[in-house]
């Protein structure tokens, strides 16, 4: 009697949904079907559409052109890479554009760091939240907003000049000015300014994945250190930077590749001298050269390669 | 002689929580002294109190006689075993094994040398340029071990440091690790919630509950003349008897516990005796665990070897007669027997 008694409702709960039942059965047992359809519509993005379009791009940069014309030549050829690595004019660019991601890499991690490590170490609760909005907030609003606010700040009459002139500093800041490469009439068309500007919009994109890694350290490690008789400041050095080290690079990919590509900033901020992303944009624009453009395009992608070539050397992901 | 740790009237509070309640103990030179507790009793709290990790609301903590209070880990010559081993993932294990000398200062050759010999004391020999995740449990454990003894600390602290292990490998770790303390002369201060593994390994232990310590001996003495009845339940079975039961039992209102494995049945010629139905029979291995329900709410709980005299098993509902002498009993109000 009991026994006809449990039956009874698992057979109406099973006749009332029967195909729900029959498709979950079907899934649950065949694992590998169901990660495949999960996984289709990302491959297909990845690999076809995004993959693809690299591709495609890396065959125009072999593609010649021809100047009077202002046709592309479909023949295979290496002059676009001629064109590129000889001209002085595109290797400055090249120089200009990776010195200054590398500067802005590195004052975005000194700036970067210590925000992080408070956040992961010190900050709980409320505090925490916000930091994380402190962070997060400039994401929020539109990067060509932020960009020319930035301009209006750095201008000649903006209130950077204004503040080093009420500070009776206003010597200090036009020395800086004064100095070679880096300085200019003002640090709105200044290179200075454009690593402002630089550091300042990718800043969150260095201290997220830093403060991750942060957080990621055992307190228990650090315990043990201490435990073993290193300082306070030794075991920084012994133990959490080390095992923070992947994320300062996952930071640091992220600053680097964005200061490589963007032609905005260089646009807004800086003076009349390309970087990158500009002559990409003006070669497949105006001139219409889009083998040389591919060309400019494939630099990036090499100089990013080589990066995290070195970076695996460092041993920067040996503690993932 | 100053004892290798005192800690008098200690107490560390986190919020409403006691974790550690006016804790008195004294840990003696070269001793292998147990701290033993349930989680949340504040074993490790004290055992973090001694390292430094935790600083006292009141009381007075010190090593060899000297007070340790307000001075940072770093600074104090202990060393601990932690549960989950805290191994250094990015080093080798030699370079673990060796960070306490290289904090030091030590030259890179004779902290090698040293760190070799460590290898070598915990039979790790050969394995030091390997990495921690490339390790077991069991060997983990031991580079934990070689890492914590290097600085040849006052006193090692052990925070249930074979509680990953499995059995097996745990009893085989609790006989090398007694044998190594002997060995090396250090004082090992061992916290575990295995009374098991207290009892067996320790000199004396000290018995935790709600951050006080409930009783402190050598496990002959906690084992046999537990003073509470919370020790009695937590170390070993027992049989804990409240007044009311006592007096039908006994003649006299005095609380008193009773281990199951010292009540004999049948109608032997002890000092009491009583009947009473079996309720349930489970069998372990080396004995046989028998409930057996008195009439009234008492149920004791009696174990039976499993020798060769191959008697019958008491069956279920089965009246059976109980019987144990005067010193199996040991009273829970203080006293002494009468």
């Amino acid at each position: 009697m009991s026994v006809a008694a449990t039956e009874v409702p698992l057979a109406a709960a099973g006749l009332r949904q029967t195909t729900a039942r029959r498709l979950s059965t079907f899934l649950y047992r065949r694992g590998g079907l169901l990660t495949l359809l999960l996984l289709a519509p990302p491959l297909a993005w990845l690999g076809v559409i995004y993959l693809g379009s690299l591709l495609a791009l890396l065959m125009q940069s072999f593609f010649g052109f021809d100047d009077f014309s202002g046709q592309v030549v479909y023949e295979l050829t290496l002059r676009s890479y001629v064109e590129l690595l000889t001209n002085p004019a595109n290797l400055d660019i090249i120089l200009r554009t990776v010195c200054m991601a590398a500067a802005v890499t590195l004052g975005a991690a000194l700036i970067g760091f210590p925000v992080a490590y408070v956040m992961a170490r010190y900050a709980t609760g409320r505090a925490k939240a916000l930091f994380y909005l402190a962070v997060m907030l400039p994401l929020w609003s539109s990067y060509l907003v932020r960009v020319y606010a930035w301009k209006l700040i750095l201008a000649k009459e903006g209130i950077v000049s204004w503040a080093f002139a009420e500070a009776k500093l206003g010597w200090l800041l036009n020395g800086v000015l004064a100095l070679p490469v880096i300085g200019g009439p003002s640090l709105s068309v200044s290179y200075l300014g454009m690593f402002l500007v630089f550091t300042y919009i990718w800043l969150p994109f260095m201290v997220l994945p830093t403060q991750a890694a942060l957080e990621r350290v055992p307190k228990g490690l650090i315990e043990a250190s201490a435990d073993l008789g290193a300082r306070p400041l030794t075991t920084f050095r012994t133990v959490i930077l080390p095992l923070a080290f992947p994320g300062l690079v996952a930071g640091s990919i992220f600053t680097f590749s964005l200061t490589l590509g963007d032609y905005i900033i260089p646009y807004i901020i800086g003076s009349s001298r390309f970087f990158i992303g500009q002559a990409v944009y003006v070669h497949q624009g105006t001139a219409g050269n889009i083998p040389l453009a591919a060309a400019f395009s494939v630099v990036p992608i090499v100089i990013m390669a080589v990066y995290l070539t070195i970076a695996r050397r460092l041993g920067a992901f040996d503690a993932l | 002689m100053q004892p290798a740790v005192r800690l008098e009237r200690v107490s560390r509070h986190f919020g409403a929580i006691r974790a550690v309640d006016e804790v008195s103990l004294e840990v003696r030179d070269g001793e292998f002294f147990a701290m033993l507790g349930p989680s949340g009793s504040g074993k490790t709290t004290c055992l973090r109190l001694i390292a430094g990790f935790e600083e006292p609301d009141r009381g007075a903590i010190a090593l060899h006689g000297q007070s340790v209070v307000g001075v940072p880990p770093y600074d104090r010559n202990v060393n601990t075993v932690f549960q989950d081993y805290a191994l250094f993932p990015h080093m080798s294990v030699l370079d673990n094994v060796a960070y306490g000398l290289m904090v030091r200062g030590v030259g890179r050759a004779e902290r090698q040398r040293r760190a070799d010999g460590m290898l070598e004391l915990v039979a790790l020999g050969g394995l030091g340029a390997r990495r921690p995740a490339e390790l077991s449990g069991g060997q983990r454990q031991r580079v934990a071990l070689a890492r914590a003894l290097i600085n040849q600390p006052e006193v090692l602290l052990l925070d249930e440091p074979l509680g990953a292990l499995d059995l097996k490998l745990r009893q085989q770790m609790q006989t090398e690790l007694k044998a190594l303390q002997r060995k090396v002369g250090i004082t090992f201060v061992y916290v575990t919630h295995d009374q098991e593994e207290a009892l067996g390994m320790s000199d004396r232990l000290a018995v935790f509950n709600h951050g006080r310590i409930e009783q402190i001996g050598t496990p002959e003495a906690i084992y046999e003349h537990p003073a509470t009845a919370f020790v009695a339940g937590f170390v070993g079975a027992s049989n804990i008897v409240d007044a009311a039961t006592a007096e039908r039992l006994t003649g006299r209102a005095r609380p008193f516990s009773l281990r199951p494995e010292r009540i004999r049945i049948g109608a032997a010629a002890a000092e009491h005796g009583v009947e009473g139905t079996v309720v349930s029979v489970q069998y372990h291995g080396a004995s046989t665990r028998i409930e057996v329900a008195l009439d009234g709410q008492q149920v004791l709980m009696v174990d039976r070897p499993n020798d060769l005299r191959g008697e019958a098993r008491p069956e279920p509902g089965s009246r059976i007669r109980l019987s144990w002498s005067h010193a199996a009993m040991q009273p829970l109000d203080g006293g002494a027997l009468p």
